[in-house]
């Protein structure tokens, strides 16, 4: 017990506390944004890279809200079709931010936003030789991960389901199968709807789960928020706490032995 | 006066301006922006240097809120 006190997980060189990696998309406003992220007791927090509006340069700014020395801010590349893109966005976040560590996301397709390995691997090798420290959204092949690790990856994050479905973990075998064949952080990037889900994702032993819908769609973010914190870490000590066997008929937890 | 591109929109601005003053004229916080002129980065240490030409094409981002 003592010893999941300090359990603490390395990205890049650096140790975070939180397995909860929080998305800012989708919020009311940036105060329930605040709010949600503060609840959820993430330290990394995903933003994403837009161009500003110069009509209108008063209008609220993110990083106003949540302050980039306390969050680590993770520029993502969503939206981006290809590794072109998502590289020319990532040059751009590390100049607007100053570092290096990013998540890089290459889609697919627009339905399902499955992600294109493809070009997610084109685009990974750019980056990692550009100096980029790469959390990388994949599929959940096995084969796919191992490729993404050779190449330098700091993290790899297969999802769960498609993004923002709130399906759950729809392949546990395989994120297993990445978790244990990894020597990076592996997080459950995408899929999760509710506790449970993100509960599962650690249970598998995963290192962290990120999600942003599940937690910004729910009725009520800020108390989602918390659930999803309370879920990881129960996940978490779960996992560490091993499972009793699974049996197929009953076994009293009474001794039967004195019965009157 | 020369005319460039803004996040695809055409501006008019003084001839030899550079780009800290373009950044001031629009009240946007070097500190919160990253610049891309004509596909390359601008490093923000050299906003100074940078003079505007006629039909730089000029990409201003920030971060917004983004999940995935």
């Amino acid at each position: 017990m003592t010893e999941r006190n300090h359990d603490t997980f390395n990205i890049a060189g650096t140790d975070f506390t939180s397995r909860l990696i929080v998305g800012t998309g989708k919020y009311k406003d940036f105060e329930e944004t605040a709010r949600a992220v503060e609840a959820s007791g993430a330290e990394i927090v995903t933003v994403a890279i837009r161009r500003v509006n110069v009509m209108d340069p008063n209008q609220p700014m993110l990083v106003d809200y949540l302050d980039p020395k306390k969050y680590t801010y993770l520029p993502n590349t969503a939206g981006c079709f290809s590794a072109d893109d998502a590289i020319r966005t990532l040059r751009l976040a590390r100049e607007a931010g100053g570092w290096d560590l990013v998540k890089l996301e290459v889609l697919g397709d627009q339905k399902t936003l499955y992600p294109n390995m493809v070009e997610t691997l084109h685009a990974a090798e750019v980056l990692i030789k550009d100096g980029f420290e790469v959390m990388v959204y994949c599929s959940d092949d096995p084969i796919m991960a191992q490729r993404l690790e050779d190449l330098g990856c700091c993290a790899i994050m297969p999802l769960g389901a498609p993004i923002g479905s709130g399906l759950g973990i729809q392949n546990p075998v395989q994120i297993r199968l990445i978790v244990e064949q990894a020597n990076v952080p592996v997080l459950v990037d995408a899929g999760v709807g509710t506790a449970s889900d993100a509960a599962v994702a650690m249970e598998l032993g995963c290192d962290g789960v990120l999600m942003n819908t599940a937690i910004a769609e729910a009725r009520d973010p800020i108390t989602m928020a918390r659930a999803m914190k309370l879920a990881v870490e129960a996940g978490r000590e779960a996992y560490f706490a091993g499972r009793m066997p699974k049996k197929l008929y009953a076994d009293p937890s009474s001794p039967l032995a004195g019965l009157i | 006066m020369i005319e460039i591109t803004i996040n695809g929109d055409p501006h008019k601005i003084g001839k030899g301006q550079n780009l800290v003053k373009l950044l001031q004229d629009l009240k946007l916080d070097p500190t919160k922006v990253a610049v891309e002129r004509n596909l390359e980065i601008v490093p923000k240490t050299t906003y100074q240097n940078v003079k505007l030409l006629d039909n730089d094409r000029l990409e201003i981002v920030h971060f917004i809120g983004g999940g995935k």
